[in-house]
């Protein structure tokens, strides 16, 4: 099997479903004859033609609801919004009418969207370029919300999330794209070539949607993370000694709760990190769902490891990221308690 | 230079308010059938002044003239008409269900039932229709059952939405007819969306739209003219100007320096203003618009310039914010008016017909009522089973659903 980095991986998922259903169609803003400001759909429109993956204009509240019209009628276009940034404009046709569109048609109408999008930090990109939105999808009944954290899971689940008959949020860590970046900002990042999931199969295979992933075994502690925390988080386990469970969660909703259940009453601890802001995150769900379900199991109390509550700052870019320091001192923490 | 004279904020304000005279002067009403109509392939840029006037083919004694004449046989006229008296029958008894508290909510359409009905007959059954919520006639006029409609309003056990949604936010895939949204606006870019997958499919059909005149100031009607242009559409676009957006007049929208057909030019689009009141001149528009985006030659903007005859919904009273004769005073007429007197000219119709039509249709409404009634209202009877709130949210229940029904106690 070829290695592939995130960006490949990606690549040939699109690649394969466009092969595969003449239903599949793309666009966005820059992802036809250029491929992508991040190459995601590099070489898609020549092999596959300019109505298969086409450019779109500036206007992401156009993209999406063209999109919701497309999925009415029976196909199932994926868009890319170029930065998880740019996705407002489009919100209201995300919650008021792509979410909803199956419940208050009871049923007569779907719409099997896909979404994809860059987002996170890590990249020097200031405020419109770094921010992690997921809790703004997964706090909207009717949205699939999915991150994947390496090359093999993104092609696999982006697969199933073109198939699925619901719409799909599907957020990209773009400051994993190219390697497993681990919060080490100071250290150059290993390829993804060098990492056992870089290993990509061709053509179509699905990573089940709904399904979290124990990445690291331990026995001592929980870390529920995504994205570029499951490597932050791998690293602050073997930083800081501590055996460390590493789930990484891969859908965010509907999220894997015999997955998180079963880790935390075999550890007793559990720590959620993301890169988002703290307050209302995401993390503040995993951390009620947790406290619900195994509140008899727990030894210490649950610890969030996040963004700070402000915008995405330019020049202190590693002071708020939550870095693998952060959350080593969080496991300590949570196994001095 | 500094510029020396005062700057002045100017905040559009109707003719008239509650208390003064309703005259609609500035209203330009022109000659039924003078007009020209161009072929429909014709350049966007060659007929922009088509934006300015107003199609009109019923002139003041009820005669069909001019070359937008769709010279429609009178079975379809009376079709027409038959579908027009019936939804404002609808419309009347479903207004005093919510008077009597049988149902939360109610929307008439009130002397617009020809920007409907007269479209459900010049397209395709096929089409796809992504109405505003004041479409009803398009729905009556395919023939959906008026009974499955009034269920809809109560949200009784017969509701095929179960329930869910505001009375009048209907919907009917197998009659192409979008589920209607409370978000205004928001179907315009989405019936360009559905025309641009028929279009990639190789399909024959269209989409048609429906907005109002208020809601063009949501960034999705833009979007909707700027995608249908770039990548041409099959769709049509249509903006009912019934004057009132609530109680914002049309020129609170930006209707006192330009038509709302005229958005259409600046997009390269064509845009037609039509007399929404006249039946035949919506019949024909509809049909130059469609001949058009069937040829691949794409969109067309219609301003279907009519008049909101009633309040805007059963939560407000339009005599708070307009005359209370204003309705009287507007300058085109009623559209059943018209097209029964244009029917009478043929003389294919008769003022015993109109009445015996009436009264059937208010028998038809009447005890269709009855029936919705005797399965539920929202005062009481049968309603969609609870557990059924929890469905349709995913194609599959996921587990916090589930969990979440049992503690509901369904």
């Amino acid at each position: 099997m070829p290695a592939m980095n995130m960006i490949q991986a990606l690549n040939s998922a699109l690649d394969a479903m466009l092969e595969r259903d003449p239903n599949v169609l793309i666009f966005g803003e820059d992802v036809g004859y250029f491929g992508g400001v991040f190459r995601v759909t590099d070489g898609l429109q020549k092999k596959h033609g300019v109505t298969r993956c086409f450019d779109a204009p500036i206007g992401e509240g156009g993209i999406i609801a063209t999109a919701i019209g497309m999925g009415v009628y029976g196909l199932r276009p994926v868009v890319e919004i170029q930065f998880a940034d740019y996705i407002y404009p489009g919100y209201d046709q995300i919650v008021s009418e792509m979410a909803r569109i199956r419940y208050r048609s009871a049923g007569d109408f779907y719409v099997p969207i896909t979404i994809r999008t860059p987002y996170g930090g890590g990249i020097f990109g200031g405020q419109t370029h770094s921010q992690s939105p997921e809790a703004l999808f997964t706090h909207v009944a009717g949205l699939t919300t999915v991150i994947p954290s390496n090359p093999h899971d993104a092609k696999g689940l982006l697969i199933s999330a073109i198939e699925s008959d619901d719409p799909v949020i599907f957020l990209e860590p773009k400051r994993i794209y190219n390697g497993p970046f681990d919060g080490h900002h100071d250290k150059p990042v290993e390829p993804w070539a060098k990492h056992p999931l870089s290993d990509v199969p061709e053509g179509h295979y699905t990573v089940p949607l709904g399904k979290a992933a124990i990445v690291r075994e331990g026995a001592d502690v929980t870390v529920l993370v995504y994205g570029t925390m499951v490597h932050v988080a791998l690293a602050a386990a073997k930083e800081s000694g501590v055996d460390a469970e590493v789930v990484d969660l891969r859908t965010l909703i509907p999220v894997d709760i015999e997955t998180i259940v079963a880790s935390v009453e075999k550890t007793g601890r559990c720590i959620i990190a993301h890169e988002a802001t703290l307050t209302s995150g995401f993390g503040a769900e995993l951390c009620a769902l947790v406290q619900e379900h195994c509140f008899y199991h727990l030894e210490a109390p649950i610890e969030r490891v996040a963004g700070w509550d402000t915008p995405y700052p330019h020049v202190f870019e590693w002071d708020y990221f939550p870095g693998p320091k952060r959350i080593a001192d969080a496991m300590l923490r949570a196994m001095e308690a | 230079m500094r510029n020396r004279v005062s700057l002045n904020l100017h905040i559009p304000q109707p003719k008239h308010r509650p208390g003064e005279k309703a005259e609609f002067s500035y209203v330009l009403v022109p000659k039924a059938g003078i007009v020209e109509r161009p072929a429909s392939d014709a350049k966007a840029q060659d007929i922009t002044s088509l934006a300015y006037s107003l199609i009109r083919v019923l002139d003041d004694e009820g005669r069909a003239v001019g070359p937008w004449n769709p010279k429609l046989d009178p079975e379809t006229l009376r079709k027409g008409l038959r579908a027009m008296m019936l939804t404002r029958a609808y419309d009347d008894r479903m207004f005093r269900a919510q008077r009597h508290g049988k149902i939360s909510f109610y929307m008439k359409s009130t002397g617009e039932e020809a920007t409907s009905v007269a479209y459900a007959l010049a397209l395709e059954h096929e089409d796809m229709c992504f109405p505003s919520y004041r479409q009803q006639g398009l729905l009556i006029a395919r023939g959906y059952p008026i009974f499955d409609m009034m269920c809809q309003c109560y949200s009784n056990a017969r509701d095929p939405l179960k329930g869910r949604q505001l009375p009048i936010m209907y919907c009917s895939r197998k009659d192409g007819f979008f589920t209607i949204s409370g978000n205004l606006g928001t179907q315009f870019p989405q019936a360009v969306g559905w025309a641009l997958a028929s279009a990639y499919k190789g399909d024959d059909r269209i989409a048609v739209s429906w907005i109002g005149e208020g809601a063009t100031a949501e960034g999705d009607f833009h979007h909707a003219l700027n995608f249908a242009s770039i990548y041409r559409a099959p769709v049509i676009l249509n903006v009912v100007n019934n004057q009132w957006a609530i109680s914002s007049f049309q020129g609170i929208a930006g209707g006192e320096e330009s038509t709302f057909a005229a958005r259409a030019i600046g997009y390269g689009l064509p845009g037609l203003r039509v007399d929404g009141n006249d039946f035949l001149a919506v019949y024909a528009a509809a049909q130059w618009a469609s001949e058009r985006a069937r040829a691949n030659h794409g969109a067309t903007l219609i301003e279907l310039f009519t008049y909101r005859v009633e309040g805007h919904s059963t939560s407000d009273d339009p005599g708070r914010y307009r005359p209370a004769d204003e309705g009287k005073a507007w300058p085109l007429g009623d559209p059943i008016e018209r097209l029964k007197r244009h029917l009478i000219g043929l003389g294919e119709w008769s003022e015993a017909q109109h009445e015996t039509l009436a009264t059937e249709i208010a028998e038809l409404v009447r005890e269709t009522q009855r029936e919705a009634e005797a399965i539920g209202t929202m005062e009481g009877g049968a309603r969609p089973p609870l557990g059924t709130m929890f469905e349709d949210v995913f194609k599959d229940m996921p587990w916090h659903l589930r969990a979440q029904r049992k503690q509901a106690g369904a």
